[in-house]
């Protein structure tokens, strides 16, 4: 059987920056998976946000369930620039996001592209704390050459680390 | 491969598995009329776990939110049960069931009643699908969204059989057929020998 799931490539910042981006994504696998595990560089929570192609028109749209340590939630956001892939303190926190995305499909020029997100937040004994799910569309049928990572409103802080994995299915 | 082009930042290494231990082992992807069930047999025993990445529409005339997703596994019995924990985008909803020869797999994925070209998507695990002493539980985690509707959740259960699994299948719950281009890709992952 054909191994997969390889490491396409990482980042991780020794200062902090604005976004992150992976750009020329070979179009040569199935199915991506984004591992990210960062915050920013504010004392505020701040949503980590994705982005396709550099395709800021509202063409995304998601649909969240979440727990906020008191209650589950649902929302749904659309005709959205980006998809929220994250809620999370900065440097007032010792812990991280945790976000994982799969983007499934992403190099077929026949379906819009649905996003599957996990995403925690645990900050220990302060700050923002939940535990999500999020489903997101791009409606767009291109291939996906680019992602985009940034805060809505801060820079990523240095030590936050981005990998990206491709699966290539038989 | 070589280093990625494009990239802005310092970069480290790095992957979720050893790379030898993930592997394609069979991808259905539906052609034009669709398919009333999508069907993976013969499923090598070489592996610990199973893991089935997809994305699907169906092609009946469901509104949204469509049908739900079923799973089957061989050998075919009354012994699913399985519970769910879904977000509507306002409201939250958790159902179990037991006793059936199916598992929902998602609630819910579209029908023509969505936009063209939106698709459910998901990843489905099952654990330690050969060992017979164990009966075999599964996870499931999907959602679909279109742009002012949708549903995502987390589905979890179990096939109260030891057996080891050998086939699984997936179909709508409302006999429809999945739709062209959606796509179930199989693969095993193997623990440390």
């Amino acid at each position: 059987m054909p191994v997969t799931y390889t490491p396409i490539a990482s980042q991780t910042l020794s200062s902090a920056a604005a976004s992150v981006t992976f750009s020329s994504i070979p179009s040569t696998y199935t199915d991506l998976v984004l591992v990210c595990n960062a915050k920013n560089d504010t004392a505020a929570n701040q949503r980590l946000q994705l982005n396709f192609n550099g395709d800021y028109a509202f063409s995304y749209s998601y649909t969240r369930l979440y727990g906020s340590g008191t209650a589950a939630i649902s929302d749904r956001f659309s005709a959205e620039s980006v998809i929220d892939l994250g809620f999370f303190g900065g440097t007032n926190t010792t812990g991280y996001l945790q976000s994982i995305t799969n983007i499934q499909n992403y190099s077929n020029a026949t379906t819009f592209k649905p996003v599957l997100n996990r995403w925690n937040s645990q900050a220990g004994a302060s700050g923002a704390q939940y535990t999500a799910v999020v489903i997101g569309l791009w409606r767009n049928t291109s291939t996906i050459n680019t992602l985009a990572l940034s805060f809505n409103s801060a820079n990523i802080a240095a030590g936050s680390t981005f990998t990206l994995y491709g699966i290539k299915a038989a | 491969m070589s280093p990625i082009l494009g990239i802005y930042a310092s970069q480290i290494s790095g992957h979720l598995w050893p790379a030898s231990s993930y592997e394609s082992i069979s991808t259905v992807t539906v052609g034009a009329g669709g398919i009333s069930t999508v069907t993976f047999s013969s499923i090598p025993a070489t592996y610990t776990h199973l893991q089935v990445r997809w994305i699907a529409r169906s092609a009946g005339s469901e509104s949204t939110p469509g049908g739900s997703l079923m799973t089957y596994a061989a050998p075919h019995a009354n012994n699913f049960y399985f519970h769910t924990l879904y977000g509507d985008g306002s409201s939250t909803t958790a159902v179990n069931s037991g006793g059936t020869s199916f598992a929902t797999l998602i609630d819910y994925i579209p029908g023509s009643g969505a936009t063209s070209g939106v698709f459910g998507t998901g990843v489905f695990d099952i654990l330690d699908y050969t060992n017979t002493n164990k009966i075999k539980t599964f996870r499931s985690l999907g959602g679909y969204d279109n742009n002012g509707s949708g549903t995502v959740g987390l589905f979890s259960g179990a096939n109260n059989d030891t057996s080891v699994i050998t086939s699984l299948s997936f179909a709508m719950n409302s006999g429809n057929n999945l739709a062209q281009y959606s796509s179930f890709a199989l693969y095993g992952i193997k623990g440390v020998a």
